[in-house]
């Protein structure tokens, strides 16, 4: 049995909904769902009613150059949806959230506040048999107002993770143990994923993303069971600056929020470079 | 050259470039997929039926009939492996009837071309595994 989210001893619980709670909002116009998947598929063969579907390569990545949507793209999306300023987003999805999540921290970037995630996702939601669709609905178009799109404290760029590196700070590898120890780069017989050298950034510690996470319905693991993982075997310090990282940025951005929301590190950014850059980055040091 | 059903199952897909309609035949497809019956095999499935690297947990079968030909069976584990499925389904369809030898020559490029944009990241290794673990399967059945 699932603890109830605030029981479970986060440093914001405010950040994360229950099923039973999105369930019971359905018909509440100040909340928006998104759902944002891996499988492009997913959400045209059944959603939660009235979720709209984010797609994280055509809706917030820039299509020319490797950078997020802009701010005019950022209202443009949120007037698409039909969001205020003042909607609370809530995210989901497949993969225990993984790209709800990376949604959810593109949404940060844009200083959108009043968001949460589903905890637990599609594969929760589904193991309860709650009900989907594949109705898409339509929301009257809105006027947002979004600032400009602000890096600074979410998000870390290639410069400022070398500086990161050479302080000894905390990173944190979040990819599987053999991309971590450079001994998978590509499958036999398959493409590369995008890097010429396999590794880590030295001093990263390896800690893979799902480890937040129960395998069983997808839910993130109490506040107990992650400072066992994070703080007391790998010995990182919730004050302390931290910079999580891993292929393109989208497992790291899972767990960003792990760390920032659940366990209350205080300066945690996120790395979207990742190993697709520091990989293929001439003269960066690399440990294995 | 692509064994004649395949060749019309890719000459549709050309024919609707709007990424929505190409949603829907996919999904189509995904709705059609018929997984694999009990007299072929059943839970637990074989592990050396699995396709490497999917991670919509596919399986996947080739039963030799009398004339020469295969029949393709697939399985796919994970509900939400809506993709997995609407490719098992188009190979099942359009490549169960043919010798081992014309489906053996099978080039797991046509992934990119039912997919285009509904491809991503590992999901594309994932489909175009299930592509080579049938034609790993059609050049043992030739031997």
């Amino acid at each position: 049995m699932t603890q109830r989210i605030e029981d479970r001893g986060y440093a914001h619980p405010e950040v994360l909904v229950s099923t039973e709670w999105v369930a019971d909002h359905l018909n509440d116009t100040n909340v928006r769902l998104i759902e944002s998947n891996e499988d492009t598929l997913l959400y045209a063969s059944g959603h939660l009613p009235g979720a709209v579907h984010v797609d994280w390569t055509a809706d917030l990545n820039d299509q020319i150059r490797r950078d997020y949507i802009t701010r005019q793209g950022f209202e443009q999306l949120m007037s698409r949806i039909g969001a205020t300023g003042g909607t609370t987003i809530v995210f989901y999805g497949d993969k225990n959230n993984w790209w709800a999540c990376y949604a959810f921290w593109v949404f940060q970037l844009f200083g959108h506040t009043h968001a949460r995630v589903m905890d637990g996702g599609r594969v929760k939601w589904e193991k309860e048999s709650r009900p989907l669709t594949r109705e898409v609905p339509a929301f009257a178009r809105t006027q947002y107002q979004a600032g400009e799109r602000s890096d600074t404290a979410q998000r870390a760029f290639r410069d400022e993770v070398l500086k990161h590196m050479e302080a000894r700070r905390q990173l944190v590898d979040v990819r599987s143990p053999e991309e971590y120890a450079g001994t998978r780069m590509h499958m036999p017989d398959y493409p590369n994923e995008g890097a010429l050298r396999g590794g880590h950034i030295p001093g990263a510690k390896s800690i893979p993303w799902a480890r937040a996470i129960n395998p069983e319905d997808g839910t993130f693991k109490t506040a107990a069971e992650l400072r066992r993982i994070y703080c007391e075997e790998k010995q990182l310090s919730p004050p302390a600056p931290t910079v999580t990282y891993c292929r393109i940025g989208e497992r790291s951005s899972h767990s960003w929020f792990a760390l920032k929301y659940l366990l209350g590190f205080e300066d945690v950014k996120n790395y979207d470079g990742s190993w697709t850059e520091w990989g293929n980055l001439v003269g960066a040091p690399i440990e294995r | 050259m692509f064994p004649d059903k395949l060749q019309a199952v890719l000459d549709t897909f050309d024919l609707f470039p709007d990424p929505s309609d190409r949603t829907n035949m996919l999904l189509s497809y995904a709705d059609q997929f018929r997984e694999v019956p009990p007299e072929i095999a059943t839970r637990p499935f074989d592990r050396s039926h699995q396709v490497p690297q999917c991670e919509s947990d596919a399986y996947v079968w080739a039963m030799k009939m009398p004339d020469g030909t295969l029949t393709l069976h697939f399985a796919v584990e994970n509900p939400s492996g809506v993709s997995a499925k609407a490719l098992a389904a188009i190979l099942q369809r359009s490549l169960s009837g043919l010798p081992a030898e014309r489906i053996a020559a099978i080039d797991p490029s046509i992934v990119e071309r039912i997919f285009r944009q509904n491809i991503s990241m590992g999901k594309g290794m994932g489909l175009m595994s299930m592509v080579e673990a049938v034609r790993a399967l059609a050049r043992r059945a030739i031997g």
